[in-house]
């Protein structure tokens, strides 16, 4: 019987297959029948959006509908060669990774550093207090911290004012009026907002370092900056360039939220961003298929990104010893 | 020991005073708020730097203002309404979702999972996904903010593993006494993945409850309108003149400011109040996200 078997499996897996997911649906389809909503979840609001694309190729009109607007000129793919030619093309490009490189660089070592101080903090009370002050910021909504952000560097704001007096800037004017000041504002708020909350990948990463290591190397003499060096640092290695691979990942993505809350028409030109574009093109000015087109360009550029780094920390990950 | 040395201790010093320094700057912005928000609205305009105590006189209009308004309070109700439909819609759906995934046995758990997980790395985007729920029929109804964020993947994926972290041989025995699938689900797995709900919990409501901007683009009447959204409104776009003509009375740009910072203390005081309860489960919510995500 079961040799038997064996041969039907080997010369038919096709309908064994079948066979088996058939038989799998009788018997397990109470299972089935509870994924049944969470499945239909997914292919109405997260599938249909993604068939809805379609329209970026397309002249879309509400009124006709996605399936019978007709397709746009140059084989569908004239709202990509508009956006390509267009003068916003570069600036966003630009604004994007302006923002998002000085992002990184600001606020990928900054958690790492605090973590490294903490670390050396004795007082347990005293560590947990410092850190839950500087988690606060990440559980405030967006708009309450970019509310806060607006009345400090506004005009008369306590932020402008102060810097006024340094004559670091002029006080008369919201800083958010002056374009040069759109990117400092933006990363050191985000700075603000995830220092404390960053920190805590490092910080956990840094209690499971082996004790008895610093332990050998006290007795060879090693003073705690040598004990750093090349105990502490190493340890936490693979864990930091973990986290910054997924950075770079996500180096062409800026999200809408918190630029549409702080910039002003006035300073587009630095704070203007792919996202924040697809936005005012398609919900503000209705302008659909041009600004799902462009939002289909950053998703895929995203999308390889993410990708691509996701693979090179399973290759680092695979590698190991570091 | 060298690390009685004197540059150690020199480092120490400085490493309180630079860590101190961190924490009061990070605190500093809301403790202005605050202060901001009961004094005189003269003397705060006419302030100059950083505010250390309430400038006299002190005054709570900025509050009896913000109380008063009726856009306030309903955004309140609106909030605590998607708060508690949300989460109950996401905890239910999030749990079962992970709970059949992470089904050894079932012979198309893959490619389900796919499904799922592709959803992680490739979205429709902003355009076709209003124009999604334009065709659903929910436009300005407050459901739209609820059942499209049904489930968020990532913590999908985090129960699920959650689930997988439970030896088999539980639901095994429990299938053996004829236990069903939701027998299993209730009775023997969520209460031993007590910690993960609790940071499922913690991670959607506190996205429910600082959300705003689907709602910014789902919503057209105010008195729908979550909490956020009025305070981006009021505090952004700066339609304090559409608030005070709620209230019914003109008021000086003195006192709008007053307002806005009674506004900001108003709509983040519940979080700040449930931070401390809270605190205990980010550690272990940010290293589940962080291992398993």
């Amino acid at each position: 019987m079961f040799g038997k078997r064996k041969n039907q499996t080997m010369t038919a897996p096709q309908s064994s297959y079948w066979q088996r997911l058939k038989k799998d649906l009788v018997k397990n389809r109470i299972a089935y029948l509870m994924f049944l909503p969470v499945l239909l979840y997914y292919l109405i609001f997260c599938y249909k959006p993604m068939y809805g694309l379609i329209i970026a190729f397309k002249d879309f009109s509400p009124a006709k509908g996605i399936l019978n607007s007709p397709w746009a000129k140059n084989f569908g793919l004239n709202h990509f060669i508009e956006f390509f030619g267009s003068v916003y093309f570069t600036r966003l490009i630009k604004n994007t990774l302006v923002i998002s490189i000085t992002n990184l660089l600001v606020t990928f070592p900054a958690p790492i550093i605090l973590a490294l101080l903490l670390n050396e903090v004795r007082s347990k009370k005293y560590k947990g207090v410092v850190q839950t002050l500087t988690y606060l910021p990440h559980f405030i909504s967006m708009v309450v911290i970019c509310s806060m952000v607006r009345l400090f560097v506004g005009e008369g704001g306590f932020i402008t004012q102060i810097l006024d007096s340094m004559g670091i800037v002029d006080g008369r004017y919201s800083m958010l009026s002056q374009k040069e000041y759109f990117v400092p504002i933006y990363v050191l708020s985000g700075l603000w907002q995830t220092i404390g909350w960053s920190a805590i990948i490092y910080i956990s990463a840094l209690s499971g370092v082996d004790q008895e290591l610093y332990e050998a190397a006290r007795i060879d003499g090693a003073n705690r900056w040598k004990q750093t060096i090349h105990i502490t640092l190493p340890s936490i290695m693979m864990t930091i360039i973990m986290m910054l691979i997924l950075r770079i990942g996500t180096i062409m993505s800026v999200g809408y939220e918190k630029i549409i809350l702080l910039y002003n028409p006035g300073i587009y030109e630095t704070a203007d961003v792919i996202s924040s574009y697809v936005y005012r093109k398609g919900l503000l000015e209705s302008n659909w298929s041009f600004s799902a087109a462009v939002g289909l360009f950053n998703s895929l550029i995203n999308l390889f990104l993410v990708l691509g780094a996701n693979k090179i920390t399973k290759k680092v990950t695979d590698m190991g010893l570091w | 020991m060298t690390e009685r040395s004197t540059g150690y201790r020199i480092f120490t010093i400085f490493n309180y005073i630079l860590l101190t320094a961190l924490a009061v700057v990070c605190l500093y912005p809301f403790y202005y708020v605050v202060v901001a928000s009961i004094s005189n609205p003269d003397a705060l305009v006419k302030h100059h730097g950083l505010l250390l105590a309430p400038l006299k006189e002190m005054t709570l209009d900025g509050y009896r203002m913000v109380f008063s308004n009726k856009l306030v309070l309903s955004g309140y109700a609106n909030t605590l309404f998607v708060l508690f439909a949300g989460l109950v819609l996401n905890l239910v759906f999030t749990t079962v979702g992970a709970y059949v995934l992470s089904l050894k046995d079932l012979v198309l758990r893959k490619p389900l999972t796919i499904l799922v997980i592709v959803t992680m790395y490739f979205s429709g985007g902003l355009v076709p996904t209003y124009l999604n729920i334009k065709d659903l029929g929910l436009i300005d109804n407050i459901w739209s903010l609820i059942v499209p964020g049904a489930i968020t993947t990532s913590n999908l994926i985090i129960m699920r593993s959650a689930f997988l972290g439970v030896p088999d041989s539980l639901s095994e025995a429990a299938k053996i006494d004829g236990a069903s699938h939701l027998d299993i689900l209730f009775r023997v797995m969520l209460p031993l993945v007590k910690a993960t709900l609790a940071v499922m919990v913690l991670y959607y409501g506190v996205s429910h409850w600082n959300a705003w901007f689907n709602a910014s683009i789902y919503l057209r009447t105010p008195s729908k309108y979550p909490l956020q959204l009025v305070l981006r409104n009021i505090l952004v776009e700066s339609q304090t003149n559409e608030m005070m003509q709620d209230i019914g009375a003109a008021q000086s740009p003195q006192v709008m400011m007053l307002i806005k910072y009674a506004l900001i203390v108003v709509s983040s005081a519940p979080i700040i109040m449930i931070y401390p309860f809270l605190q205990r489960f980010f550690q272990k919510g940010v290293m589940i996200g962080a291992v398993k995500g």
